[in-house]
């Protein structure tokens, strides 16, 4: 028993990004107010009609019932699970949930952070736990930088590898206008990169962006008469295995093993059905983790696997197609923008939009790896 | 009364480093917990031979000429896993695999464990 998914019972009614890159002068819940706004006129859906409310901020752990009092409306449920940059994804897990047994009738998932114009730094509230402070890691960079140094030791994978992420990541960007960093990238110019956290150098790690994005959840008999093509959701799926990084029995392997075999099998899907795949991509290794422990590849053949090109434009699988966090946008918890560019694709609205993709899948991840959440979404063929 | 954090801070005060298991022949446990994981039993303390391994380690790189500073997870000797400090090592040479031993050291906020490199014999 467990684990029973309405496959395709909701859909994406409406989705909207605001303020992505540099939008100074605003605060989080400016910047995740306009989204959720232009989300609901995407979804041709009035403010009045949201009974659900999910949202994660940087700075407010009453985001919930903050975002509720913004836009002046009294929803039946408010969430504001913090599963880090993976929050979004649990967010939905709960509102298909709620949606489909009729508790609730219009979910919005909203995210807005002003990371880049506020402070340029990584804005998040979470610590090192009391064991590991007094050695003073840099968090998270060092988590990841520990995981990729293991993964390095135990399978060879090379910082060549982790550059291959990197500039795969930058040729999606340089063709979408959304994208925040632009311009030619080599392996050259990765492996010449300053470390910060070693084998970690600056050309590994995602953005400092501004950003919000938001998106509509309605069950799929109304969705479809909405303005917009139908993307229902197929399989969704959270796993929690530690909370430290640290505390993994094999560092290298995540808890993205479990989510994203359980989202698969409820979508009725293996990863070679999957067209299209988005990422949280906080650190290059990231990509290299998920991939494999999402089935993409075997464990330990992350490296080669996004060799010769094999996840950038015109390669065999399509790996975050706007840019990821390392190119596109990365606003803090960019779990949001990896649904919302497997939505746009499904939809044939992305800027490098794969020509007669109908599968779709999006990871979250959050804290050192910690919380893993995958959502297979897919079109009005799917279902 | 006193929670297991506790208990472990004390002891570390007097100069051991306690790790805790559920029995003699089960995998140590660190952090310091109330009940075993999993099964929830009763968990005794034990002290922790002070030998491991480098499970992992990280070099932080400064602005030069401040050098550069390693964080590293070890695998001690009786299955649990910590993060440390390797002290006295060099970036050019430390290695995940090499033996490591623990010391109690001064640390900022009182006593730190912290590793030593094992010289091959």
């Amino acid at each position: 028993m467990g684990d029973r998914f309405p496959r395709g019972k909701v859909s994406v009614a409406g989705l909207a990004t605001y303020g992505v890159g540099e939008w100074p002068g605003y605060s989080n819940i400016e910047l995740a107010a306009n989204a959720t706004r232009l989300a609901l006129a995407d979804a041709a859906i009035p403010l009045d009609q949201v009974d659900g409310v999910f949202i994660c901020l940087p700075d407010d752990l009453f985001a919930g019932l903050s975002l509720a009092q913004y836009l002046g409306i009294h929803p039946r449920f408010t969430d504001n699970n913090r599963a880090g940059g993976a929050s979004f994804m649990s967010h939905l897990v709960t509102a298909v949930m709620m949606l489909e047994a009729g508790y609730l009738d219009c979910a919005v998932i909203a995210y807005g952070s002003n990371q880049r114009s506020s402070g340029g730094k990584l804005s998040t509230p979470a610590r090192p736990d009391r064991w590991d402070t007094p050695y003073a890691p840099m968090y998270p960079l060092s988590y990841y930088a520990l995981v990729a140094a293991r993964h390095m030791h135990q399978y060879g994978t090379t910082r060549e590898h982790l550059a291959e992420v990197a500039v795969a990541a930058r040729g999606w960007a340089n063709t979408n206008p959304e994208a925040f960093a632009k311009g030619p990238l080599t392996i050259e110019d990765c492996l010449k990169a300053r470390l910060i956290s070693t084998p970690i150098s600056v050309k590994d790690c995602c953005l400092v962006t501004d950003g919000a994005a938001a998106m509509v959840l309605t069950r799929t008999d109304r969705a479809k008469d909405g303005p917009q093509p139908l993307v229902p959701v197929l399989g969704a799926a959270a796993a929690t295995w530690y909370n430290s990084v640290t505390q993994a029995e094999d560092i290298t392997i995540t808890a993205a093993a479990e989510s994203g075999a359980r989202a698969l099998a409820m979508a009725g899907a293996t990863p070679a059905d999957i067209d299209v795949v988005q990422l949280y991509d906080a650190f290059t290794i990231n990509t290299i983790l998920f991939l494999e422990d999402l089935g993409f590849c075997a464990k330990g053949e992350g490296g080669a696997f996004v060799s010769g090109g094999r996840i950038g434009p015109g390669g065999a699988l399509p790996v975050n197609t706007n840019g990821g966090g390392l190119s596109c946008c990365h606003p803090g918890m960019y779990g949001m923008f990896a649904m919302t560019e497997a939505i746009r694709q499904m939809r044939g609205q992305a800027a490098n939009q794969i020509g007669g993709a109908r599968l779709a899948l999006a990871h979250g991840n959050g804290g050192t790896l910690s919380a893993q959440a995958t959502v297979i979404f897919g079109n009005a063929e799917t279902v | 009364m006193t929670g297991a954090s506790a208990l472990w801070d004390e002891a570390l005060a007097q100069g051991r480093l306690l790790l805790q298991r559920a029995s003699p022949q089960a995998k140590a446990i660190f952090p310091p917990r109330e009940m075993a994981p999993l099964s929830g039993e009763p968990l005794e303390c034990f002290e922790a031979s002070g030998l491991g391994t480098i499970y992992s380690l990280t070099w932080i790189q400064r602005r030069p000429p401040e050098p550069a500073s390693n964080v590293v997870i070890v695998e001690l000797a009786e299955g649990a896993r910590m993060m440390g400090r390797v002290e006295g090592a060099d970036e050019a040479t430390l290695r995940i695999g090499m033996p490591v031993r623990v010391r109690i050291a001064d640390g900022a906020d009182g006593p730190l464990v912290v590793f030593d490199l094992v010289e091959a014999a």
